[in-house]
């Protein structure tokens, strides 16, 4: 700061557009999905088990495994479900 | 397959292999300037972002080559081999969270640092405080938390060449010789090529790892008793009553107790990594405000792999290898090294040898660019030398790229490696302090600047003590890990995240009073609407521009 406190807006360029028309269900939708594997690999007693097995796999481990596809269709479906709830977000 | 000792000679193919495949990439390095060429490298924009405008799959390249660094590929396996499934398998649920932490921040910071040329996270503090010292806390907490990262890569060429068994012998110059090679192409090719050289030598690097794993997952296994027999050899192993410690070698899975120590290391290191300067670099080098969430979609691929890399190291305890180094001590770092030098064909060792050499030269060039970025706009423009122009700033930044470099190898040849691990690990509990400076100030301005920096400096001192006060029961040493207890839950949890959690109490109270007290927060630089600007919108010195025009409409 310094000696230009007072009215900084009238020196603002552009007029602010604020933030883009959005679709509130959608994005909370979308924060949904991006919750839900935090909270399932956090909750570490639900997983640290050794049954049962799949392939001489321990559970803990094909599971934690398994959870990188789930996250990565979850994070895909949260992007598609930004694009479509802000008009303003493309590609 | 013939167990053979590191010390037992050079392996004369698999150096053969490693140095053509170095070659390759070294001259790759250097032809990288023409890779989606701009106008000139005299900016920090063009030199140290790659001209912002690196696409979905350059991207993944270029993330998943920074991210995903040499030494995670020897430090993972090595403490899974040692201690593990705490110690090593957390990087599995680490890098999974981290995705969607990263798809919820990074395109807001994308957006304010296009329409404001931002290239470091203090850039943006800078902006949105308008406090110099908020943006230097950040800043030198950034450059300081890379430097030992730096080290480290150079720590995982180490390693390969020690297990190839160059660098041994009593000639010191001998010895140290392929490093300071290795470190010379790295320095030269980045200072030439800039961001561009590790976005193109990621192509290579990436392909060879993806084929050494998958390669080794599915023959491996069959060598040494099926994964039955694997995870017998591990729980066994871990079961075993440590004679230094009285205790159980480690955990086969985390046990009662352990979930806090499993759970914190994941999420407190998830939501440390983009705070550090090069993943940032890495993702503002994107081309559009969306390619960073596209990515962290697929970048997961990722972490599939280095979870089947983690558990290389239980099949190196199923086949017995026996990671001794040069000196003779054991070393479980050398243990993934070993373990393909056992099991493979001499050239195939050599392929494997190449990925990790050339998987530290990608993330050591994006971590000095970063770091001398970090220098360059926060320190020398900042504090040094207010006018510099843009060429005088790619200038010093190729220069201080350089002197990192340098710093990180005199660290690496004078002192023990154990300083390198040591300052890493302090790096992670400070890096993470700045999470609340950063992120939250994406969203509100509510926290105070003044809080945001007592909340920093009281999460470094707590952080730094703790972890000095972490005994190896080993070795009897400081800095023996990166657990401590929970003060007032009991179990034992990853120090950077009990830290974060002061720091973030402290943000918040000192917070309440200050804006109470009407005491001025700064002067903020951005708008509502810059958080969703996207390539196309236009940037600030366009706004300017435009204003200018306005006050003086052309005559007619």
């Amino acid at each position: 700061m310094g000696m230009s406190l007072g009215d900084d807006t009238s020196r603002e360029p552009a007029h602010d557009r604020g933030a883009p028309p959005t679709d509130t269900g959608k994005m909370v939708a979308a924060g949904v999905l991006l919750a839900i594997p935090l909270i399932a690999l956090m909750w570490v007693p639900s997983y640290a088990k050794e049954t049962p097995k799949l392939f001489g796999f321990p559970f803990f481990f094909w599971y934690q495994f398994l959870w990188v596809f789930i996250c990565s269709a979850m994070t895909w479906t949260a992007y598609r479900l930004t694009l479509s709830a802000r008009k303003g977000d493309r590609k | 397959m013939t167990p053979l000792a590191a010390g037992g000679g050079v392996n004369g193919v698999a150096l053969t292999v490693l140095i053509v495949l170095f070659l390759i990439v070294t001259v790759a390095g250097f032809m990288a300037t023409r890779f989606q060429r701009g106008d000139s490298l005299d900016t920090l924009d063009e030199w140290g972002l790659g001209g912002r405008k690196f696409g979905t799959w350059v991207t993944w390249f270029l993330l998943g080559g920074d991210l995903y660094t040499a030494y995670t590929f020897i430090a993972v396996p090595a403490a899974m081999f040692a201690t593990g499934a705490v110690a090593g398998f957390f990087a599995v649920p680490y890098t999974i969270i981290l995705y969607p932490i990263i798809f919820i921040f990074m395109a807001r910071l994308w957006s304010v640092s296009h329409r404001h040329g931002y290239v470091t996270t203090a850039d943006f503090v800078r902006g949105r405080y308008d406090d110099r010292g908020l943006s230097l806390a950040v800043a030198v907490t950034g450059f300081v938390a890379t430097m030992p990262y730096i080290a480290l890569q150079l720590v995982g060429i180490e390693a390969v060449l020690e297990v190839a068994g160059l660098g041994g012998g009593d000639n010191v110059l001998a010895q140290d010789l392929p490093l300071f090679v290795a470190f010379a192409v790295l320095a030269a090719f980045t200072y030439s090529s800039g961001l561009r050289a590790p976005a193109v030598i990621a192509f290579v690097k990436d392909t060879l790892i993806y084929l050494v794993i998958i390669v080794a997952i599915v023959y491996l296994p069959s060598q040494v008793g099926g994964w039955e027999g694997i995870f017998g050899a591990a729980k066994e192993k871990m079961a075993t009553v440590n004679e230094a410690t009285g205790k159980p070698t480690g955990a086969f899975i985390p046990g009662v107790g352990q979930g806090w120590a499993y759970a914190t290391l994941a999420l407190g290191s998830a939501m440390a990594l983009f705070m550090y300067p090069h993943s940032v670099t890495a993702s503002l080098s994107s081309g559009s405000r969306n390619t960073i969430r596209k990515n962290a979609s697929i970048l997961p691929a990722y972490s599939f792999v280095l979870g089947l890399l983690a558990l290389l190291g239980w099949v190196a305890i199923a086949a017995k290898t026996n990671p001794i180094g040069l000196d003779g001590q054991p070393n479980p770092q050398l243990v993934v090294p070993q373990l393909f030098e056992d099991f493979f064909p001499d050239w195939f060792t050599g392929v494997a040898f190449a990925a990790i050499a050339i998987g530290a030269l990608v993330p050591a060039a994006i971590m000095s660019i970063a770091a001398a970025n970090t220098f360059t706009r926060n320190i020398y423009k900042e504090w040094l030398h207010k006018d510099a122009t843009p060429a005088q700033e790619a200038r010093v930044s190729k220069i201080t790229s350089l002197v990192v470099k340098a710093f990180a190898l005199g660290f690496v040849l004078t002192l023990d490696n154990q300083n390198a691990i040591n300052f890493q690990l302090l790096g992670g509990i400070w890096i993470l302090q700045t999470f609340p400076a950063v992120v939250f100030s994406l969203y509100t301005r509510w926290f105070h600047r003044y809080a945001l920096l007592a909340g920093w400096a009281v999460g470094i001192v707590y952080g730094t003590v703790k972890a000095y006060q972490v005994i190896n029961p080993a070795t009897g040493k400081h800095f023996g890990g990166s657990l401590a207890e929970i003060p007032g839950l009991g179990d034992m949890g990853y120090i950077a995240l009990t830290a974060f959690a002061l720091n973030l109490l402290v943000a918040v109270v000192v917070s309440a009073v200050l804006n109470a007290t009407k005491v001025s927060n700064g002067r903020d630089a951005t708008r509502t609407s810059d958080y969703y600007a996207d390539k196309d919108d236009p940037t600030v010195a366009h706004d300017l521009q435009r204003t200018n025009d306005l006050e003086a409409p052309p005559a007619r």
